[in-house]
C-alpha cells in the first residue's frame, strides 16, 4: 500500500472512525461515503466506534502473503462492534483461545511493514477482554 | 431477444504449464474451440475474454487486443476483443457477455474465453487477495483461504457439518478428476489424505483448497436457429444470470450464505423455466470445499445446513442424485482463475453432448454452472439444455 493510500485513512485506521447515516441511523465501519440503503437521501457524518465487540467468526492463518508471513500463525476474525457494524481484523491471543462469541476490545498495533525499507502500517487489532 | 447456443468448446490441459506462455495458452484453447465449431477466423464477430489479473500474474494488461492479435483476428477482421474481469468469476461473466451479444442481435458468431497464467507470479496469495476488499480485508491480513475458512467456522458453528463430510467434497472431486484427461490432478484421495494435509487457514487444510494453475478454455456461441449449420449437437443456453453482493465478507447479511448465489440462481431458473429437479448435473465454484457445500444449498438443491448428509450419502457423485463437478471441479481439475467459468461451460456442454467418456452422466439433458468471484461478491449462473 502506497504512502498516500495509507495516509489518507490514518484517522479511521488508528481510531476506528466510521461513518453514520443520519437518515437511518446506521453506523458503518469500514467508513462509507454513501449509505447503501438511503443512498442520496442519507447524510453521512463521522462516528467514532467504541472499540468493544464480539467475534462473529475466525480462522487461524498458517499460510499468509509475503507481507504477513513473519506473523503466522495469527488469528483473523470478523468482529461485530457494539454499534452493529462488522470489520475484519486480527485477535491477539493464543490460536487455541479464540472462539465464536468471544468478547474483545480494540488496541493500537503494527499491522504490517511495506517491505524492508517501506513504511510501517499501524492500525487496529483486538484483544480478549 | 434471440435464443443462443454453444456450437463449439475447447480446453487446454490445466496444471503447472511451465513451458507455455500466457498467450500460447489462449491460442491453444481458442483453436480447439473454433475447430470444434467448424468456423473460421473470418466468421468470428467478437471475442470476450475472462481474465482476473494478468497485470499482476504476468505484468500484462490490454489482454483483449493481445489475444485477438495472437489468435489471428486482427489482420483481416479487426475483430473487437474485450477483457472481462470479476476475479474468479471473470470467465462466467465473459461467457455471459458473449451470450448477451448474440441474444441482442448485435453479433452472430462470438468466442467467449478465459485464461490465467498463475505460475509466473511470485506471491500468488497476495494477488488473489485482491479479489477481496484490499483496504479493509487484505490490509488486516486476510488471505483467500482465510476468508473461506471464516465461512467454514461460521457454518460449522451453526450447522451439523463434520470435518469428514467437508473432506468428502475434495475426495469426490478428485475421483471425478481421475476420469478427466485435462485435470491438473488425476489421482484419487481419501478422507485421511485431506485430514493429514497441512493446515492453511483453520479449519481448512491444503486438500480443502483449489490449486494454483495455468490454463485456458474457450467456447463459441451463435444464434440457436443457425446452430445446426455448424454442429449436429448444439447446446442451448436457456438461462443466464448474474448478481452482486458486498465486496467484503464482513458486510454480508449471513456469513454462510452467498446471497449473490441465491439471487443469480433464482434468476437463472426463472429465465430457463426449469426446476431444481430438472438439473441433471452442475459445475459449481469449489475454490474451497466449504464453497461447494454453500453452493448447492444457496442454489436451492439442498436445505441450508443439510449438505453434510447429502455428501456423506454420496449424492454428489456421478450416479448420485445430483452429480456435482464431474470435471473434478476447481479442486482437482485446477483453478486458473479467469479460465474456470469457461471450463465449467466446456464440461457441461461436453456432458450434454454425451462426449464425457468415463465420467459421462447417463442421459444428461439439462446442466448448470455457478461461478463465484471473490468470497461471493459476484456470481454468474447459466443453465443449458441439449438442443
Amino acid at each position: 500500500m502506497t504512502v498516500a493510500r495509507f495516509w489518507r485513512k490514518i484517522p479511521q485506521r488508528y481510531n476506528l472512525i466510521g461513518t453514520k447515516c443520519e437518515n437511518c441511523n446506521t453506523i458503518y465501519f469500514p467508513p462509507r461515503s454513501l449509505c447503501p440503503d438511503c443512498r442520496r437521501d442519507g447524510t453521512i457524518v463521522d462516528h467514532t466506534c467504541c472499540g468493544k465487540g464480539t467475534v462473529v467468526t475466525f480462522s487461524v492463518i498458517r499460510t499468509a502473503s509475503d507481507q504477513f508471513s513473519n506473523m503466522t500463525p495469527y488469528v483473523l476474525a470478523i468482529i461485530e462492534l457494539e454499534e452493529g457494524c462488522r470489520l475484519t481484523s486480527q485477535v491477539i491471543c493464543d490460536p487455541t483461545e479464540v472462539s465464536v462469541g468471544m468478547k474483545v476490545k480494540s488496541v493500537f498495533r503494527v499491522i504490517a511493514e511495506d517491505g524492508p525499507s517501506g513504511i510501517i502500517h499501524y492500525g487496529t487489532k483486538f484483544v480478549p477482554v | 431477444m434471440r435464443e443462443v447456443a454453444v456450437i463449439g468448446v475447447g480446453c487446454t490441459q490445466f496444471g503447472e504449464r511451465w513451458d507455455t506462455s500466457f498467450r500460447e495458452l489462449f491460442v491453444e484453447a481458442g483453436t480447439l474451440a473454433i475447430e470444434d465449431a467448424g468456423v473460421g477466423g473470418e466468421s468470428i464477430d467478437a471475442l470476450y475474454v475472462g481474465n482476473m489479473s494478468a497485470g499482476r500474474f504476468v505484468e500484462q494488461e490490454h489482454i483483449g487486443a493481445l489475444i485477438a492479435d495472437y489468435a489471428g483476428l486482427t489482420h483481416a477482421g479487426h475483430v473487437p476483443a474485450t477483457r472481462v474481469e470479476a476475479a474468479c468469476a471473470s470467465g462466467g461473466l465473459a461467457f455471459r457477455q458473449a451470450v448477451l451479444a448474440v441474444a441482442s442481435g448485435m453479433e452472430d458468431i462470438v468466442v467467449a474465453a478465459g485464461v490465467e497464467k498463475m505460475t509466473d507470479a511470485g506471491d500468488s496469495t497476495d494477488v488473489l487477495s485482491a479479489a477481496a476488499d484490499r483496504e479493509w480485508e487484505g490490509f488486516a491480513g486476510a488471505t483467500f483461504p482465510g476468508l473461506y475458512a471464516m465461512i467454514a467456522t461460521d457454518y460449522m458453528h451453526r450447522y451439523p457439518l463434520t470435518r469428514d463430510q467437508l473432506a468428502s467434497v475434495a475426495v469426490k472431486n478428485h475421483y471425478h478428476g481421475s476420469m478427466n484427461p485435462i485435470a491438473q490432478f488425476q489421482n484419487e484421495i481419501t478422507i485421511d489424505t485431506v485430514l493429514r494435509s497441512t493446515l492453511v487457514a483453520d479449519p481448512l487444510r491444503l486438500f480443502d483448497c483449489s490449486p494454483v494453475s495455468d490454463g485456458s478454455a474457450a467456447v463459441v456461441v451463435a444464434p440457436l436457429d443457425r446452430a445446426r449449420e455448424f454442429t449436429d449437437a448444439p447446446v442451448a443456453v436457456i438461462g443466464s444470470a448474474q448478481a452482486s453482493d458486498t465486496i467484503a465478507l464482513h458486510d454480508r447479511r449471513d456469513i454462510s450464505t452467498l446471497d449473490a448465489s441465491v439471487a443469480a440462481g433464482n434468476r437463472a431458473f426463472a429465465q430457463a423455466g426449469v426446476t431444481r429437479k430438472d438439473i441433471d448435473l452442475i459445475e459449481v465454484h469449489d475454490c474451497f470445499t466449504i464453497a461447494e457445500i454453500c453452493a448447492i444449498e444457496d442454489l436451492g438443491f439442498v436445505t441450508k445446513g443439510e449438505a453434510g448428509t447429502f455428501y456423506e450419502e454420496g449424492q454428489a457423485y456421478i450416479g448420485g442424485d445430483l452429480p456435482v463437478n464431474t470435471s473434478g471441479g476447481l479442486k482437482a481439475c485446477g483453478h486458473p482463475v479467469g479460465a474456470t467459468g469457461i471450463k465449467q461451460v466446456w464440461e457441461i456442454v461436453t456432458q450434454l453432448r454425451g462426449e464425457a467418456g468415463r465420467r459421462q452422466v447417463d442421459g444428461a439433458e439439462i446442466g448448470m454452472t455457478q461461478n463465484v468471484g471473490g468470497s461471493g461478491a459476484t456470481v454468474a449462473c447459466h443453465i443449458f439444455r441439449r438442443a
